[in-house]
């Protein structure tokens, strides 16, 4: 019998370019909550990835238990007892929630599905501890918390005792983030084993009993947490020591940039997602809008920005009224929108670096003549914003963007955004999936733009992004602004009491309860 | 009456080719795969069927048993029309090659692959191939005696083994489908195949057997479809892969719309051929050569129809996209 | 190695590779076809293909005449594919483009210039269809087109019927079952010969070839030195993106099938404008709109390149049309067959060398100071 339950010893993972994994040593003891902590980019979810028989090692060896294995596809890490929860969900939309979770083992007579017993064993599993589902319902219709719970459940109905969970908290609340960590000490305590990646220190603090750092694709090192600090542990992370506030002097607060009045929108299932939204922006201020993922805070976002079209109410952006306009027409009017996701709005991945970096304004004069395209006006330009934003690629300006790293890719379009000195600058997740280097330099080019005395409208699910580059907070619940609060004189909990709707301010009493 | 019948039994007829190969087609696409290559999988499983029908009947055999011979022609062309389709399958998902190309090569082959093998066999320019006339099942076939009254009549005008086979597949399909394990993973892999990959279902299975399905439906299909046309094989069939593919989406990739689709299509396609014996359908009799207004119909229709149901396509997520295990 | 690595390093450098191993494996291939069919005659047969195309004037100028359509329709395809739409209606916007040229032509007595400008009009109405029922709609363009194919054929021949001034009967042949030749209806129509008929001996080489390749460069140029040639391609590779950019994304997925339908409806037009061709009335549909796929997947839908892959085509289909009476002429379409299909593993070379490529480029860069891992260890983190 080994002290350790999982022994991943010398694993080294290669990709096309990459080395994932140099020469990792991983070992977790039995009914113990292990965090794996790192960067965006460290290794972890590869090496988990291996663990779990998504992909196969090139060098190194797994140990279960004391034995030598061989896990070669998720069914042998299930033979193994090993489950996962993925941070992005694997889960098929159009499927109920019951057949996600039995599918691949499948309770079958003859290759016929038999959901009867199936249920039976997730309504147990479900009630005994405390995860919430309904079984019948489809995945594209449950909210995104209970979409997670499925996928614990899928774990329990195997009877997985080793269970991965990788970035679980990114998509919960700080409630919700209690509740998971306590589930996961009651897994600990029945001798299940817990491995969880993350990079949010205060949580792996909380909750975890021994840490292992990856930086760069290999190991720094194995620290019990009782025994270190949060300092250590991002200097082990970062490789050197990393200011978490940023720096930020005071500003002049011009005037209102953009003006929301009473705003209704609603969402791709035509409910109502954004709620008689009011507020303002002004210059030389970022205003931060927070809130859990789904309180209509994307919505909002593709409203003010064009995306989706605005119900009710009125949007005044520089004293023109964009409620209706095109989004070019916004574009040109001063605004500049930095999206949520990078590959779907933001790039064309299969254009080159430099027709990104004129996506907007490709059509204005310096750029074209009577239709034909001016290539050296655009090699210049992006030449020019190579260089003053620092933007890595492999072959500079014609490098087909599907080809560069996430940070790079996000650096273009924060150069391009930015470079057309807008008026109002719309910044959403700006450094969702960016190392710590990364997600520096872009909350320096926000603040310098609110320095400049431009206005910023941040959005951001990162409590600790919002805490930091924020002037102001507002906090979204359910469609509806329901306070507004000072990062200096507020704390994470209680942004998070009105991110769960359990407060509300005076002044944001909800329209039903004062009729 | 004998209008009635005759509609209907045509009707039938025409729809069974359309359905056999639709639903082949769902199968590869509910899997992740786009089958172009329909058409030229159809012409592939009606040739070598055909090819067997006129071996069978030289030696003497297919008179003889006439049922039995039929099953072997459909099972052959059902075989074959498998085997090709795994060159299909093989250019999807070994080589991750874009779905278009495998399935453009294939219908490129096929027909000439028909005409050359049609020639060496029966001799230079003799491309048709003929279908024996013991492959019509009538009442003499099942050793039954004449007459019997109309439902007898609806059954035996335009009967072939196709026909009963078809809806048999048809409820196979749809127990296949949605009562089964075999299902549920094929429908996992054209919706959101990391999920299914992730509980360790493997993708690049399930895509050659959604592949191979409807090359097996399609090669069927090819068969029915050149007993409905009436003579014989010509290295053709006339678009009808291509159609079949329009009935899939028209049918929202569901096995029981399928079925309505073709039906639809079918029967507007006859109903053109009637347009002067029926009386409440107007004549156009001052404009020349009519019927190709008739000819149209179904067409049109099914263009008027697509566009007021638009909103509830169902097209499995996934389709299209190769999958590739490195890039999650 | 590293001058090797740079040639490769450019995108059109590896297609241009794979598509010549595609079809050098693919003739290859149809050699061993061949020796199968009739052993004796195999190696002529191969020259036969081979040569004959370059074999005399007559021959040349039939290779030049036959790509011209060839090219109109594989620009239809790649046009339609490099904006992110499978064309597959090309055969109706090939169809409604040579009636609108014919009707042009013989009812309406124009020159030929008018009927190819109303070649244009009918196949660019063709491709409206699809493109608007996809805008507006949402109905998945690969159905609309095909159920417009068979519109097409049916509408043109019910038109045609009902034409008497078009039919050969009206002009003095016997029979009513085709168009009336255009020679004989209104030489003015015929596209114009320039004397290349003499030049080259045949009887109806014409400017057609060269009508094709200078739409062929003016598409290249649409594509790629234009503002609208990068909103189309924008749309075609990122729908979403291009909205967020402002671009109107409907409008541009309609003018992209006008486009491809025009194109098609110019190549019907050239098939059909001179001397000996006519438009026979029957129930088939016509596979010269189908025959454009091969020429525009082989190209990799690039405007220039589909120029070469449609001479290629036409000339080793003459080849193949020498073969006879020991082959038979179809082998050439399963050896076109073979080198499409061939394309697809060209693919996973081209990938191979890619990727190769991008592991040292990215060595490199890792070596130099503060080198951002490339893009697959994070796109292992992210989705």
């Amino acid at each position: 019998m080994s002290e350790y339950i999982i022994e991943m010893i010398d694993i080294t993972k290669e990709f096309p370019g990459v080395k994932a994994n140099d020469n990792i040593t991983l070992q977790i003891k039995k009914g113990e909550v292990h965090a794996l902590l790192g960067e965006n980019g460290a290794g972890k979810s590869t090496l988990m990835s291996v663990l779990f028989g998504l992909y196969q090692p090139d060098q190194g060896m797994i140990k279960i238990d004391g034995r030598p294995v061989e896990i070669n596809n998720p069914n042998d890490a299930n033979a193994l007892h090993i489950g996962m929860v993925h941070q992005h969900f694997k889960l098929v939309e159009c499927f109920t929630v019951l057949e996600n979770i039995i599918l691949g083992v499948e309770p079958n007579d003859l290759g016929f599905l038999k959901k009867k017993e199936a249920r039976k064993k997730v309504v147990d599993l479900s009630e005994k501890y405390g995860l919430s589902v309904d079984p019948d319902a489809l995945v594209s219709d449950i909210t995104v918390g209970m979409q997670q719970r499925v996928e614990i459940l899928k774990m329990l109905y195997r009877d997985n005792d080793i269970l991965i969970f990788d970035e679980p908290t990114a998509v919960l609340t700080p409630q919700e983030i209690d509740e998971l960590m306590e589930i996961m000490r009651q897994f600990a305590a029945e001798g299940k084993s817990i491995l969880f990646i993350s990079h949010k220190l205060n949580e792996i603090m909380a909750v975890a009993d021994r840490c292992t750092v990856l930086r760069r694709g290999k190991c720094i090192g194995t620290v019990t947490t009782g025994e270190t600090t949060i300092e250590e542990l991002s200097r082990m992370m970062v490789g050197r020591d990393v200011s978490f506030s940023v720096d930020k002097g005071k500003s002049v607060i011009g005037d209102t940039v953009l003006s929301v009045q009473n705003v209704t929108a609603a969402g791709p299932n035509k409910r109502e997602a954004v709620k008689d939204v009011s507020f303002e922006v002004r210059g030389g201020e970022i205003l931060c809008i927070a809130g859990i993922e789904g309180n209509g805070q994307s919505e909002l976002i593709y409203a003010l920005t064009g995306l989706e079209k605005i119900d009710k109410g009125k949007v005044v952006m520089c004293g023109q009224d964009i409620t209706r306009s095109p989004i070019r027409a916004r574009s040109k009017g001063g605004m500049s929108h930095i999206p949520e996701d990078r590959h779907k709005y933001g790039l064309i991945l299969d254009f080159s670096l430099e027709q990104n970096l004129v996506l907007q304004r490709y059509w204005e004069p310096d750029f074209q003549s009577r239709g034909f395209i001016k290539n050296d006006a655009v090699r210049r330009y992006a030449e020019g914003l190579i260089g003053k934003y620092d933007i890595r690629s492999g072959q500079g300006p014609v490098t087909v963007t599907r080809s560069m790293s996430g940070g790079n890719q996000q650096k273009a379009i924060v150069a391009r955004e930015i470079d057309k000195n807008p008026e109002l600058l719309v910044a959403v997740q700006p450094t969702r999936g960016l190392d710590v280097g990364a997600i520096e330099y872009i909350h320096q080019q926000l603040v310098a733009q609110r320095d400049a005395g431009k206005a910023v409208l941040l959005m951001s699910l990162e409590l600790d992004e919002v805490m930091d580059v924020s002037d102001r907070i507002l906090v979204m619940y359910e469609g509806e602004i329901v306070g507004e609060f000072d990062p200096k004189v507020t704390t994470v909990d209680e942004l998070g009491l009105y991110m769960v709707g359990a407060k509300r301010q005076e002044a944001y009493r909800s329209k039903e309860a004062m009729a | 009456m004998n209008i009635l019948i005759d509609i209907i039994s045509s009707t039938v007829l025409f729809a069974v080719p359309l359905m056999l190969v639709a639903l082949g087609g769902m199968f590869t696409e509910r899997s992740g795969v786009i089958n172009i290559a329909l058409e030229g999988i159809m012409i592939i499983g009606a040739l070598t069927s055909c090819l067997f029908m006129s071996y069978l009947d030289g030696i003497g055999y297919g008179p003889e048993h006439p049922l039995f011979s039929m099953l072997l022609a459909i099972l052959l062309a059902a075989l074959a029309g498998g085997i090709f389709s795994l060159l299909l399958a093989f250019a999807a998902v070994n080589l991750k090659a874009d779905q278009v190309i495998g399935g453009t090569a294939l219908n490129i082959l096929a027909p000439s692959l028909a005409i050359v093998i049609t020639w060496a066999i029966q001799g230079q320019g003799e491309t048709t191939v003929l279908i024996p006339t013991w492959a019509r099942i009538t009442r003499e076939t099942l050793g039954l005696s004449e007459g019997g009254g109309f439902l007898s009549d609806l059954i035996y005008k335009n009967l072939y083994l196709t026909t009963p086979i078809a809806f048999l597949v048809l409820i196979i399909s749809i127990i296949l489908l949605y009562k089964t394990r075999f299902g549920l993973r094929l429908r996992s892999c054209g919706e959101h195949p990391q999920a299914a990959d992730s509980v360790g279902i493997n993708v690049y299975k399930m895509r050659y057997a959604g592949v191979t399905i409807s090359g097996v439906l399609a090669g069927v299909g090819g068969l029915a479809f050149t007993m409905a046309a009436g003579s014989g094989f010509q290295a053709t069939v006339a678009g009808y892969g291509f159609l079949a593919l329009a009935v899939m989406i028209f049918g929202n990739w569901k096995p029981v719309n399928i079925l309505g689709a073709s039906l639809f299509f079918a029967l507007f396609k006859i109903i053109g051929s009637y347009s002067s014996t029926l009386p409440f359908l107007p004549d156009f009799s001052n404009v020349n050569s009519s019927e190709y207004i008739y000819l149209m119909l179904p067409y049109v229709v099914t263009m008027i129809v697509l566009v007021l149901t638009s909103k509830r396509s169902a097209a499995p997520k996934a389709e299209g996209i190769p999958y590739d295990k490195g890039k999650r | 190695m590293n001058r090797l690595q740079n040639l490769f390093a450019k995108r059109g450098v590896t297609s241009i590779f794979s598509s010549l191993s595609s079809i050098v494996i693919g003739l290859f291939i149809g050699l061993l076809l061949l020796f199968g069919f009739n052993a004796p005659y195999a190696i002529g047969g191969f020259f036969k293909i081979l040569n004959t195309g370059l074999s005399g004037a007559y021959n040349f100028s039939k290779v030049l005449y036959q790509a011209a359509p060839l090219i109109f329709t594989g620009l239809s395809v790649g046009f339609a594919f490099k904006t992110g739409l499978f064309n597959i209606g090309a055969s109706g916007q090939y169809t409604m483009g040579a009636f609108f040229a014919l009707a042009a032509a013989i009812q309406f007595q124009m020159p030929w210039y008018v009927a190819v400008l109303a070649a244009m009009v009918g196949g660019g109405i063709w491709g409206l269809f699809p493109g608007l029922f996809k805008a507006l709609f949402n109905v998945n363009e690969v159905i609309t087109s095909i159920m417009f194919n068979w519109i097409a054929l049916f509408l043109v021949n019910l038109l045609l019927a009902n034409m008497p001034m078009m039919l050969a009967n009206y002009w003095g042949a016997a029979n009513p079952d085709r168009t009336a030749s255009v020679a004989t209806a209104n030489s003015n129509a015929l596209i114009p010969t320039l004397g290349l008929d003499k030049l080259l001996h045949s009887d109806y080489m014409n400017i057609s070839i060269f009508l094709a390749i200078g739409v062929a460069v003016i598409c290249y140029i649409i594509l790629n030195r234009t503002t609208f040639g990068y909103e189309l391609k924008a749309c075609g590779y990122n729908r979403n993106a291009s909205v967020y950019a402002g671009i109107n994304a409907k409008r541009n997925i309609v003018l992209s099938m006008v486009i491809a339908g025009a194109l098609a409806g110019i190549g019907g037009a050239i098939s059909y404008l001179n001397g000996p061709v006519q438009y026979v009335i029957k129930k088939e549909i016509l596979a010269m709109g189908f025959n454009g796929i091969p020429v525009a997947l082989l190209a990799a839908a690039n405007p220039i390149g589909i120029i070469f892959s449609g001479l290629f085509i036409s000339y080793i289909q003459i080849g193949g049309n020498a073969l006879q009476p020991e082959f038979s002429s179809e082998i050439i379409n399963i050896i076109i067959a073979a080198i499409i299909y061939l394309s697809a593993v060209s693919l996973l070379i081209k990938e191979l060398i890619t990727r190769i490529i991008r592991k040292k480029k990215n060595e490199e860069l890792a070596e130099s100071e503060n080198g951002d891992l490339p893009n697959n260890s994070e796109g292992v983190a992210k989705q």
